[in-house]
């Protein structure tokens, strides 16, 4: 296990380093990144400017590994566009897409859980086949859509909600909805094959053979041996979530991580775009890792191999 | 004193008929045998009579009653109330049949928290008294093991100490050493047979190996398609096996009476027929040198003399000459 | 079973039947989807009061005819659905073949490659990479393409490892045929079916994609009628006229529970076909 988990953070850090190498990569993809900062109407003697200012006329590699060297103490240097440093951007936001990568969480696994269960339950039956549906009409909603969908509706007609900001914490209620929407389906279905399998298992029968209550059947013994698939795709599903908070939360105007990303890419604000990047993906992967310690924590038989 | 009666049940899936009809009855403290081929419908009626078949089986039965209780009659709740407490089973798999994520304490303790309340510290207590009983060495220390650290035979005897946490009159076994070793499964039977004498249990007892019958069984069952063809004390059975399929089962082995543990059972030309639910008469006569038209018909229940039952139309001296 | 094949038949019959309207979209648009008239903004569609029969599901915030914009429309998803899974299905399957035939470190290589992908934030990574090379239809597909190709590379990856053990491909090695033969006439025709699955679910996630992108302003650049684009610029008058996203809205959730369907009485077949 501990190997395991050695190895497992070997990799992370190869991948992060891949991420870094990739984030670099993508600012210069246009080719001249000082045309871009200068803007449409700039002079050629602007460009050169800009090119000397932000000491583009560097080689590369020797650009890259300024990058690097400074991110790796956690410098992302200058925005472009703030005038502040990236890493105190980010940081001011953090807590508004953390809060609404959470809230969305735990309505996906308040929804999906339980759904996924009953459908499990009645195997091939109607409801399963209903609740299968609804999942997969939920997928074939673009989350900016529903956003604004809900702003008319629970907003503006019923009014029951802000409709956008971030003052208390209604506001976080319908895009966390929205968010989760985009989580639901996928745990539900690992959720429902989970208990399909744990529930034709021996040792149910061996608990039902003891007497047990059903609620204890289902909600101790196959819940959680179904449980351990479902916390691999949580996390994995929290990243994505906090990826996709990007759309969110420009359409609910919340200015978090996402709405600074959205933000620096429409003003060519390269060093937070790639700031951005590089923490959505260390985020990503580290999320990935929890998921590994807890299934260990889940299953005795992980954690003794 | 009979424990558990079952009279006719019938347990069918979809078109198939799995037990058709079969009757037999366990005595209070005493081991009874159900033996068969597989798929005969051993399981099936220990299952239907734990009340632990799957939903899309169908049970019917003339009589099912433990202790002179109807169990037919009772609700899913009040079969569970039953279950574990006053029946146990234990079953085949014993390396699938714990839960992998619980402590084998948390597993048995939860038996006795269900049925008879009372702290989870008790509830170990006894749980380590019982391993001790199924002759397990460092009971505490198991307690807090799971059960991939322990071996198959290990697990059964956790099953077994499991079955027990509330002192059943009945434990159904359903083939508990087939998936063990050799050395394994005789100490097993050993252990079923002296918890047998020392608590006063009964144990209905599944197997298809006649060794194991030889061994411990008191009285034995033989079911053959759904059928209990033949209920006899073993001794009885052994000595003059009347139903023209058990005769065959036993001529399949060397010297009848003084068989070798762990003898498989042995074959019969054709095979076991799958059969619907229309199906009247003799189920073995395609395989029965003595079969004519008239087992086409309904076959009668026959009862010799010292408790003995089969279920022919021919009479016992015309099938020993055979 | 049966409920499933419905679900399969409704899928292709909603797939098809919006690619057709696509492929015909101008024997089939009434009005001249570009064509502006400020004097007719905003009018409501058919079920409103105060519509107006020319314009079947009404007008947008520049008069031009919702219908017609929307049977356009058909065209840019379709075509950006399609595309993507081409190329992105190309590279994933290419390379979830190569780790699943070669093993071994290759394997390993592979295996970082989808990690590293999965890892990259997908929608800001294509906006950023359409922010900088420019906003057209052909930057969107490529960008897409090469960015959803994971989901392809994990499946074609373990259907390959299940195919390499088989008798027939231990033939194809004793006959003495070579990597590039054996890949391609015994390994390829054997994994497609569970690929046909995921193009199914890539499609409609490229779909939903470039939906957002352009309702970012980051897709397919105006005035073309990408129903992401109509929903971003009727965002504006949403609380007014709702129906001016509403309706590309619902276009999209049809198309996209479309082939999520298909995708879904693909899988179910495959299932079953298997345990048969």
């Amino acid at each position: 296990m501990v190997l395991f988990l050695f190895r497992r953070l070997v990799v992370a850090l190869l991948v992060c380093t891949a991420v870094l190498v990739f984030a670099f990569a993508l600012t210069r993809l246009s080719g001249d990144l000082a045309i871009s900062i200068a803007g449409p109407n700039a002079t050629a003697n602007d460009i050169e400017v800009v090119r000397k200012a932000y000491g583009l006329d560097r080689p590369l590699i020797e650009q890259f590994f300024d990058w690097v060297g400074r991110a790796a103490v956690g410098d992302f240097g200058q925005s472009y566009f703030y005038k502040e440093k990236v890493s105190k951007l980010i940081f001011d936001r953090v807590p508004i897409t953390m809060t609404l990568g959470l809230v969305g969480l735990s309505i996906a696994l308040v929804i999906a859980l339980p759904l996924g269960v009953i459908a499990a339950l009645n195997e091939g039956r109607l409801i399963d086949r209903a609740i299968s549906l609804v999942a997969l009409l939920g997928q074939a909603l673009p989350s900016f859509w529903l956003g604004l969908m809900l702003m008319i509706t629970l907003g503006l007609y019923l009014g029951w909600l802000p409709i956008s900001g971030t003052g208390t914490w209604q506001h976080f209620v319908m895009p966390g909805l929205v968010l989760s929407f985009s989580a639901i389906p996928a745990l539900m279905r690992l959720t429902r094959s989970g208990m399909i399998d744990a529930m034709s298992a021996d040792y149910i029968r061996t608990a039902r053979a003891k007497g047990l209550s059903r609620g204890s059947i289902i909600l101790k013994h196959a819940a959680r041996n179904a449980a351990m698939p479902v916390v691999s795709i949580a996390a994995v599903q929290l990243g994505f979530m906090l990826g996709g908070s990007i759309v969110i939360e420009t359409v609910f105007a919340l200015h978090g991580v996402g709405f600074l990303a959205w933000e620096s890419i429409s003003k060519n604000d390269f060093p937070t775009v790639q700031a951005v990047v590089l923490l959505l993906a260390i985020v990503y992967t580290l999320l990935t890792l929890l998921a590994d310690l807890l299934n260990a924590v889940l299953d005795p038989r992980l954690r003794a191999s | 004193m009979a424990l558990l009666e079952i009279e006719r049940l019938e347990i069918g899936f979809g078109g198939l008929a799995a037990v058709r009809g079969a009757s037999f009855a366990v005595d209070k403290g005493e081991t009874h045998c159900l033996v068969g081929e597989s798929g005969c419908g051993k399981s099936v009626t220990a299952l239907a009579v734990m009340g632990l078949l799957a939903p899309t089986a169908t049970r019917k039965a003339a009589g099912l009653r433990f202790d002179g209780q109807d169990l037919s009659g009772l609700s899913e709740r009040e079969m569970s109330r039953l279950r574990g407490d006053r029946m146990a089973m234990i079953f085949q798999e014993p390396m699938t049949s714990l839960n992998p994520a619980y402590t084998v304490g948390s597993q048995m303790a939860e038996v006795l928290i269900r049925h008879r309340g009372g702290s989870k510290k008790a509830a170990l207590d006894r749980a380590a008294e019982l391993l001790e009983r199924v002759r397990i060495t460092s009971p505490g220390m198991r307690l807090g093991q799971y059960p991939h650290q322990l071996s198959g035979g290990l697990r059964q005897r956790v099953m077994i100490a499991m079955a027990l946490m509330c002192g059943p009159e009945l434990l159904i076994a359903d083939e508990p050493t087939t998936a063990l070793d050799v050395t394994v499964q005789a100490q097993i039977l050993k252990l079923l047979d002296e918890l047998q004498r020392e608590l006063g249990l009964a144990i209905l007892l599944i197997t298809h190996d006649l060794g194991i019958v030889a061994r411990v069984a008191h009285r034995v069952s033989v079911m053959y398609a759904g059928e209990v063809v033949e209920t006899a004390p073993v001794a009885e059975l052994f000595g003059a096996p009347t139903h023209p399929y058990t005769r065959g089962l036993l001529s399949c082995v060397p010297v009848p009476g003084k068989i070798a543990p762990g003898e498989p059972l042995g074959s019969i030309p054709g095979i076991v027929p799958r059969v619907g639910h229309g199906f009247t008469g003799c189920a073995f006569r395609q395989r029965c040198d003595l079969a004519g038209p008239d087992c086409e018909g309904t076959v009668p229940r026959r009862t010799l003399a010292g408790d003995h039952q089969y279920l022919c139309l021919r009479e016992p001296t015309e099938i020993a000459r055979s | 079973m049966t409920t499933n094949k419905i679900g399969l038949w409704l899928g292709a019959v909603i797939f098809v039947g919006i690619g057709l309207i696509a492929l015909f979209a101008p024997l089939l648009a009434p009005q001249d989807p570009f064509q502006q008239d400020l004097t007719r903004r905003l009018l409501p569609p058919f079920w409103m009061d105060g519509h107006n029969p020319t314009y079947l599901l009404g007008t947008d915030q520049l008069g031009r005819d919702y219908f017609s914009r929307l049977i356009y429309g058909a065209r840019i998803s379709m075509m950006i659905g399609i595309l993507t899974v081409i190329g992105s299905g190309v590279i994933g399957t290419a390379i979830g073949v190569v780790g699943g035939f070669y093993g071994g470190k290759v394997d390993d290589v592979v295996m970082f490659a989808i990690t590293t992908r999965l890892s990259i934030p997908l929608i800001l990574v294509a906006l950023a990479i359409v922010s900088i090379v420019g906003s057209s239809t052909t930057v969107v597909v490529m960008t897409l393409g090469l960015l959803l190709w994971d989901r392809f590379a994990v499946v074609a990856r373990v259907a390959t490892m299940q195919v390499r053990t088989q008798d027939f491909v231990a033939a194809a090695w004793a006959a003495g045929c070579s990597h590039f033969h054996i890949v391609l006439r015994e390994i390829l025709p054997n994994i497609l079916a569970p690929l046909a699955v995921v193009t199914t679910l890539e499609m409609a996630l490229a779909i939903l994609l470039e939906a957002a992108l352009s309702f970012l302003g980051l897709g397919v650049p105006p005035p073309l009628p990408s129903w992401g684009l109509m929903i971003a610029e009727g965002k504006d008058y949403m609380f007014f006229s709702p129906w001016v996203i509403t309706i590309p809205g619902v276009a999209l959730c049809v198309l996209v529970f479309g082939i999520n369907l298909l995708g879904d009485g693909l899988r179910d077949l495959l299932r079953t076909g298997r345990t048969t």
